[in-house]
């Protein structure tokens, strides 16, 4: 049984992108396109979860994700409870599941939850009683569903059409959450080439198991890309036998001017941030002009709102 | 009832006398999706107005939301005008409940404070459930609470109405 669809095939809970079929994808994006004009409106808002009460269970701490969860929530006309379990019961010990049946008891509608273990929005959602639904706001190194759909929006909105691209994504994809969403929305998608380009010790053995090519040389893997995705190279890798220091693995996979004109000339960068100017990303790369970070974070307020409203409509029907 | 339903361009025609003599140069027309924006387009064409039209998409005000959902297939709503003080003549093709002009109504408020909203309807089939009734009427009809009167367009752009 897939936890995420409900028997006639809705958006019930959303966990990961892996197996979700391409209609919902879809569905998803067209949804996210219709909600951008309301950010330019007067009221920046739509009655849709009038009198919805929305958690962001964050155990990890975020500052964009949370943000644009509540934005997005707001604008939906919801009710936003932000916690940040980090520094409150989770370190008096109380248990995951015993925090989610008191928030529940306070009477939830809708989880978002962060956790630095894999599975844990899983966890949560095999536990709710049926009305209530959960968003993995990222979990451990296993997905973050509505970056990589915001991501989708960013590629559709620049790029049109997902059938004639070639994509790579560059980096730390061993321990990218990031990266998996990316490549199985990706794959669902069409895109007939997706590439992932990083030193041997940050891809994951077996990655070519999940349809892309892998390149260990970055020159060779840019060539000819309309969509270059940077990952953020976390700092504390660092520290262990995976590299040898920032500076090196910026002169071998940081993103400069030079190696991005071996892209197509209208190649697109993104990142989902947040960024270490200088490792994987040269600042006059992401401040330039085929940077679209900074649009990828107001997508994802649209990307967000439209998950939102597809989970809460009709969910108790 | 009619045995046959009657041609639609008579019936906007006369929709359109009836607005001309409330419509100033600052007046807009409002249709709702799908079926209303193809009435506001012809009552837009006919009465030469001068401001561009404004679409509706209620789907975000429906009341029915945590019932049935959200539809599908929602188009932007697209107001290319400033609302503020704005006399609007908000259009749909088939008044019934009532419910959709609410929604319109609703989300119009949220892009500013017009002056004043006016409702022309193609049909208005009775069966109201909320206290709105139209400003201009093409056609009023008694349709039985159990049938649906639909309009569509054909692949020439021709409008037909017709009863399920």
């Amino acid at each position: 049984m897939n936890l995420q669809l409900t028997e006639d095939g809705r958006l019930r809970h959303l966990l990961t992108l892996d197996g979700l079929p391409r209609a919902i994808l879809t569905q998803i994006l067209d949804t996210a396109e219709s909600f951008m004009d309301v950010g330019e409106r007067e009221v920046k808002k739509v009655p849709l979860l009038r009198g919805k009460s929305i958690f962001n269970l964050f155990f990890e701490p975020s500052t964009r994700t949370r943000t644009t969860f509540e934005i997005a929530a707001k604008r939906l006309s919801a009710d936003v409870v932000n916690l940040n379990i980090a520094t409150s019961s989770q370190t008096k010990g109380e248990a995951i599941l015993d925090t989610v049946d008191n928030l529940a008891a306070m009477h939830a509608d809708m989880f978002i939850v962060r956790h630095a273990q894999s599975g844990a929005a899983h966890f949560i959602a095999r536990h709710v009683a049926p009305h209530i639904s959960v968003i993995n706001a990222g979990d451990g190194r296993h997905a973050h569903p509505t970056q990589g759909l915001l991501d989708m929006f960013t590629i559709r909105r620049f790029k049109g059409e997902f059938h004639n691209l070639t994509v790579a994504i560059v980096g730390d994809v061993l321990h990218s959450r990031v990266a998996r969403s990316q490549i199985h929305a990706l794959t669902t998608l069409g895109v007939p080439e997706v590439r992932v380009i990083g030193p041997k010790t940050l891809l994951p053995t077996g990655v070519e198991q999940m349809g892309v090519k892998v390149f260990h040389n970055m020159e060779a893997g840019l060539a000819g890309c309309d969509v270059i995705i940077m990952l953020r190279l976390q700092n504390e890798r660092m520290k262990g036998a995976l590299l040898p220091s920032a500076q090196e693995y910026f002169k071998f996979f940081g993103l400069t001017p030079e190696k991005l004109a071996l892209a197509r000339p209208d190649a697109i960068v993104m990142h989902p941030g947040p960024m270490n100017r200088g490792v994987e990303i040269d600042s006059e790369v992401a401040d330039g002009p085929q940077s679209v970070i900074l649009p990828q974070v107001t997508y994802g307020i649209a990307v967000r709102m439209a998950v939102m409203a597809m989970l809460a409509g009709g969910a108790t029907a | 009832m009619p045995a046959s339903l009657p041609d639609v361009d008579p019936l906007i025609a006369q929709l359109a006398g009836a607005i001309a003599p409330v419509l100033t140069p600052e007046t807009v027309i409002v249709g709702i999706h799908t079926g209303g924006v193809w009435v506001a387009e012809r009552l837009h064409a006919l009465l030469g107005c001068k401001q561009p039209l404004g679409m509706l998409d209620i789907s975000f005000y429906r009341d029915d939301f945590s019932r049935i959902g959200l539809h599908p297939q929602v188009k932007p709503s697209n107001l290319p005008f400033d609302l503020e003080g704005r006399d609007i003549v908000l259009v749909d093709d088939v008044l019934h409940s009532g419910r959709t002009v609410r929604a319109a109504m609703n989300e119009l408020f949220d892009y500013g404070r017009p002056s004043s909203i006016r409702l022309a309807v193609l049909v208005d089939r009775g069966n109201h459930e909320l206290p709105i009734r139209p400003d201009f009427t093409g056609l009023t009809l008694d349709v039985p609470a159990h049938q649906n009167i639909n309009l569509s367009r054909l692949d020439d752009g021709h409008l037909t109405l017709s009863l399920a």
